[in-house]
């Protein structure tokens, strides 16, 4: 007993003190849905990519990246990028610019000559993909990557589908289409080109595979019935934009009237003045906010002197005119005829009504059915013919590259299991990451870049692609203004304002840890994480 | 006077660190090794900003001295419920002086280690706003005109926490306390009344004094390192946002410290040898409703009727200190451009 007077006990540190005891609800790490990649249709891990990509590990995360989406310099370019709708930083300045980064990520990958390895052992079953458009190619990926042998046949003399055919140059050069495809090509997918399926179960047969995805797309233009003279110059937009893009485009004289109101009518009446025309003009029968085209095309296709009558419908085309019905909204919100008409000078009249899926091939398969000039489809991409599914256009979805990508992917891990005998899980999805789970005081300022786009007279006159990619100073710029909602990205806030020290750090990606032993359960590590990755949970007492 | 903010790094400006900062750009309280100057086990209560406040600063100060400080605390909450004998929570040197007399523990600290040759060791006493604003007032006056070398904090909660919430010095208008109850025609503390300890400090004219509060972590810990390169008198008065007393949810300890600043109630300021050298624009101004209504204390100001003539008075001293102090200057957190990206990070 060698203490000093009046003490009578050792000196003891308050750790003895399991401050734990006192809590009624506990901190817990989770994650959460990002909206981003609540709303891809290609089911992109968004965060994740640009997660690592915000550290300057490109290579990192272009293969994140492709692990869903076989086609990121494409999408990057042509993807109408739901995710930035949904984005959560639109709130707070300005949606965080994803296709930019997806694509300056898909063309470094082709400058860099980053490949992707296949995943898994080789399985001797052989797969026919039909088609090679997005939904095509993305199965065709998906599946040598699972192991399996897999055959394309197309139809046209070379792949990409839409993506070839229906998009121009001047949105998606055609050297980063075929970069990307050759990309999957290299995975040993054999192609046959020029290869037209006329029949799809004897094609099954007769090949020997043992399962099928078609993705043959919506080919053909719809059309509707307008009294034309035998000398006017009528077009589909599909045959139309195909010629575009060939030797011999389509002589189109000095006027265009382009009648129909979505992004195939855009493409064709901004192709038309590229070709020559002086004037394009889109005629659609209802207003600017019931268009279907994107606001993005619309935009640009105005800003390129495009001209739109709004509420007008073609009654006839004579030589070098039509004559256009006014129309008025009902109170329903549908177009009807006024009895007004008045004609526009027109040297050729482009027709984008829409497409139609031909459906003749599916018809020998038993037990397919179809329902409005579609394939019907399972949640897991599989028609009633057993081995046999289906993607992209001919199903029953938005009609865009994005969902036929993510068609592909779906239809690729169906068709996996159901090759082993399995049938795939649906993924768990995790709560969604909203807006007021975000502490955005943390996020520092700052608005989006702006992509440069190429000037007005120069995307009058010839294909070159308008909008130009990020650098590498404004990618990485972009990538950090990821919020990272409903994700860890390893800010030390928890770890910096807990007052009682309960928060352990473990870092190099292993994020935190808490010590239950001290937590109080005051909850400030949930009140100021900024991207809302911890929940409190009641105590189970 | 101004720093340099760290420009883009997703949120390296404001939270504690960021995996793509470089590490002398984090926080000290982002370090896995910090001093954890006032560890765990403490009995605080759940969501204490005094807590968190104190480690903030030590933490700060060990790093900027290179670990040699010593502390006097005086009596109330932090030493209270850090010492219930024979544990404590200090991982630093530390003594219990009096409620009142800190200042004066710690003048003779500071002499003992200069006669001893050992002035390299720092001397930082603490105290809450009762101990340094009603009852240590004269010692700490005393300390500052006589510019003996102690850094002291006081940890402004606002009211006598400790012995039940009863009001002190720094009792901002029309809170509800055990001693100014919200009853009668004027509720809550009075108006006109109370001092600005800072102010007071500044004074003195000693070689620095600073404000901060929990929720500015960069700025707080900046405000410690600077504090601990001087020699001579100092004073740093750090708001720490008290659940229990102010009856607001332990989760808003932060929220609340920041309202403070960002509402103009808490004007975040450094003075030098009398004279404010610089001040911390607020970011996002809010009205101080938006401040008040978080806490129990001001419950009686809303509601049906409310009083929102009160609340106008309050929002007239935010007003006069966002004028006084100039503190809806341009703020330093410009919007970022690419051009913020470092070059190494290319």
């Amino acid at each position: 007993m060698d203490k000093p007077f009046a003490v009578t006990l050792d000196v003891g540190s308050s750790l003895a003190n399991h401050t734990g005891s006192w809590r009624v609800e506990r901190p817990v790490y989770l994650d959460r849905m990002p909206p981003c990649n609540d709303a891809c249709p290609a089911g992109e891990n968004i965060q994740s990519w640009l997660y690592r990509a915000e550290e300057g590990a490109y290579e990192a995360a272009w293969r994140a990246l492709v692990a869903d989406n076989p086609l990121p310099a494409v999408s990057g370019r042509i993807c109408y990028h739901p995710c930035e709708t949904a984005c959560n930083r639109a709130q707070l300045d300005e949606a965080v610019g994803i296709h930019g980064v997806e694509r300056f990520l898909g063309d470094l990958a082709r400058r860099e000559g980053w490949q992707v390895e296949i995943d898994a052992s080789p399985s001797a079953q052989r797969v026919l993909v039909v088609g090679s458009g997005p939904s095509g190619l993305s199965a065709a990926y998906h599946l040598a990557r699972l192991g399996h042998c897999v055959t394309i046949y197309e139809a046209a003399a070379e792949l990409g589908g839409m993506m070839r055919y229906g998009i121009p140059k001047y949105r998606l050069p055609r050297d980063v289409l075929a970069a990307e495809i050759d990309a999957i090509c290299a995975l040993g997918v054999e192609v046959s080109t020029g290869h037209r399926v006329d029949d799809a179960a004897a094609a099954k047969r007769e090949g020997g595979f043992d399962a099928v995805f078609l993705a043959l797309g919506a080919q053909r233009s719809r059309r509707t019935y307008i009294p034309a003279a035998d000398s006017a110059h009528v077009l589909d937009a599909l045959s139309f934009l195909a010629s575009a893009d060939g030797a011999e485009p389509a002589q189109v004289g000095r006027r265009v009237i382009v009648y129909g109101g979505g992004n195939t009518a855009m493409d064709s009446a901004r192709t038309a003045r590229r070709l020559g025309a002086t004037e394009a003009v889109v005629v659609y029968r209802r207003t600017r906010d019931q268009m279907p085209a994107n606001a993005s095309e619309v935009e640009e296709a105005l800003a390129e002197g495009i001209q739109v009558t709004w509420l007008s419908t073609i009654a006839s085309i004579g030589e070098g005119e039509v004559v256009v019905e006014k129309m008025t909204l009902d109170e329903h919100g549908f177009p009807q005829p006024t009895g007004e008409y008045e004609t526009l000078g027109a040297d050729t009249v482009v027709l984008a009504l829409g497409q139609e899926a031909d459906l003749s091939a599916v018809e020998p398969l038993p037990g397919v059915s179809t329902r409005d000039g579609m394939l019907e489809v399972g949640p897991n991409m599989a028609t009633g013919c057993p081995g046999v599914f289906a993607g992209g256009d001919m199903v029953p979805a938005e009609r865009t590259a994005t969902v036929a990508i993510g068609h592909g992917k779906r239809a690729a891990r169906s068709i996996d299991a159901w090759l082993r005998g399995t049938s795939a899980a649906p993924r768990e999805r995790h709560e969604l990451a909203s807006f007021d789970m975000l502490n955005t005081w943390y996020y520092a300022d700052a608005p989006r870049t702006v992509q440069p786009e190429l000037e007005l007279v120069r995307r009058q006159s010839g294909f070159e692609e308008v909008v130009a990619g990020l650098d590498r100073e404004s990618a990485l710029f972009e990538a950090r203004r990821c919020l990272s909602c409903g994700n860890c990205f390893e800010c030390d806030n928890c770890f910096g304002v807990c007052p009682d020290n309960a928060v352990g750090k473990l870092g190099g990606g292993e994020r935190y840890a808490f010590d239950y032993d001290y937590c109080k359960g005051c909850g400030i590590c949930v009140a100021e994480c900024p991207c809302g990755a911890i929940v409190m949970e009641p105590e189970r007492i | 006077m101004a720093h340099d903010p760290v420009r883009f790094y997703q949120v390296g400006s404001f939270a504690a660190g960021n995996r793509l900062v470089d590490q002398e750009q984090r926080t000290e309280q982002s370090r896995s090794g910090r001093s954890n100057s006032l560890t765990s086990g403490h009995r605080a209560c759940q969501g204490c900003g005094e807590a968190l406040g104190a480690r903030y600063a030590l933490d700060a100060a060990m790093r900027a001295t290179g670990g040699r400080i010593v502390a006097a605390n005086a009596t109330g909450c932090l030493e209270v419920f850090s010492t219930p004998y024979p544990e404590t929570s200090w991982q630093i040197p530390w003594l219990h002086s009096l409620f009142g007399n800190a200042p004066a523990v710690a003048t003779g600290m500071a002499a003992a280690l200069e006669v001893k040759g050992r002035s390299e060791v720092r001397v930082v006493a603490q105290a809450g706003d009762g101990g340094t604003v009603d009852i240590g007032f004269g010692c700490l006056s005393g300390m500052f005109e006589r510019n003996d070398d102690v850094l002291f904090i006081c940890y402004d909660n606002e009211a006598y926490m400790n012995t039940g919430v009863q009001r002190s010095g720094a009792t901002p208008a029309a809170a509800r306390t055990a001693t100014t109850e919200a009853v009668g025609p004027e509720p809550g503390n009075a108006f006109g009344q109370g001092k600005n300890l800072p102010l007071i400090a500044v004074a003195h004219e000693i070689p620095y004094v600073a404000t901060a509060t929990v929720a500015e972590l960069h700025d707080l810990e900046r405000k410690v390192e600077r504090a601990m390169a001087m020699r001579g008198a100092r004073y740093l008065h750090v708001l720490v946002p008290c659940p229990l007393g102010w009856a607001s949810a332990s989760s808003d300890t932060i929220r609340l410290a920041r309202l403070a600043c960002e509402s103009g109630l808490f004007p975040l300021f450094e003075a030098e040898r009398g004279e404010v050298v610089d001040v911390t624009p607020i970011r996002r101004q809010v009205p101080v409703e938006e401040y008040l209504r978080l806490q129990g204390r001001y419950r009686h100001l809303f509601g049906d009727p409310g009083r929102p003539d009160l609340v106008r008075e309050i929002q007239a001293i935010a007003d006069r200190n966002v004028a006084r102090f100039g503190l809806a200057r341009e703020s330093c957190a410009a919007p970022a451009t690419p051009a913020d990206i470092p070059r190494e990070a290319l």
